[in-house]
């Protein structure tokens, strides 16, 4: 009788002790798969015809002209 | 090639709507959708404060994240998309974007939601490059055309940037270290820059 006394009040302060247990409490999303339809790249074109290099330097010179110091200082 | 991001130079916007307006006009956007616009702060008080505001092509982006369709994607140039296809108009990204990026067309006499539609970085979206298709439902793609956004572009004082985040961060650090700070920032020697000598006082006791 007393062994399960002792069993039942070391069930409860388990149980009660659960309560102060840290959970986490912000929402971790998760990110999803893509559903649509996949996206062809800015090079394939009939401006670039497929030269990455090509694009790359003409977003670049266009990224510079942005710089106004660069401009006026040739 | 690096992320592409926008920037807007606070000290430089002067709340013109150039960058409004050639978005509307570049990608036909209709009545009651704006892809891009223009905050003030403290409008009408001295040291008032204009920003450039459009979607900021998260790198984490929340849109992506409570998209329940999953119709957003990111390209390798860091460009957040979406399938208009894919779409149901929910209105969750328009909640979860910090910064109203998301819009919904009004259409029909109730107000009902259509497909979201929202800044493209002018890279058009999931159809064939410069296509009829591609134009009618995400605008223009200038990025295909070896071109950065036309809002950043036609910006008259340069306060708005697009481009590579790499590059746009050496052209402001090299901004803020030419103009300095606080009062340096603005007035006529800023402007027209300090005079070689200084200017001749008049003579006190010279012919009246």
């Amino acid at each position: 009788m007393r062994r399960l006394t002792g069993s039942v009040l070391v069930a409860a302060v388990a149980v009660a002790l659960v309560g102060c247990g840290e959970h986490e409490q912000v929402v971790v999303y998760e990110q999803g798969q893509y559903q649509g339809k996949p996206d062809t790249k800015p090079w394939d074109n009939e401006s670039f015809a497929g030269d990455r290099a090509q694009w790359e330097a003409s977003i670049k010179a266009r990224n510079q002209s942005q710089n106004e110091y660069r401009r006026i200082n040739g | 090639m690096a992320r592409m991001k926008f920037i807007c130079d606070a000290e430089r916007c002067i709340e013109c709507n150039g960058c409004v307006t050639a978005c509307k006009n570049e990608h036909e956007v209709p009545w009651g959708v704006n892809r891009r616009r223009v905050v003030t702060i403290n409008d009408g008080v001295p040291g008032e404060r204009s920003m450039s505001v459009a979607c900021m092509h998260c790198s984490d982006a929340p849109c992506m994240a409570v998209c329940p369709v999953d119709c957003f994607y990111r390209t390798n140039e860091g460009v957040v998309l979406h399938d208009k296809d894919l779409c149901i108009g929910c209105g969750y990204c328009f909640y979860a974007c910090p910064f109203g990026a998301p819009q919904f067309p009004q259409a029909g006499a109730f107000g009902l939601r259509g497909k979201m539609d929202k800044c493209t970085f002018c890279a058009g979206g999931p159809e064939k490059n410069a296509s009829e298709d591609e134009f009618r439902k995400y605008g223009r793609n200038r990025l295909a055309e070896g071109k950065l956004p036309l809002c950043a572009e036609v910006c008259s004082t340069k306060a708005l940037l697009g481009g590579d985040a790499d590059v746009l961060a050496d052209i402001y650090r090299q901004r803020v270290t030419t103009r300095g700070k606080g009062a340096d920032i603005w007035g006529w020697s800023t402007a027209y820059g300090k005079p070689d000598a200084p200017a001749q006082q008049p003579d006190a006791g010279g012919k009246s």
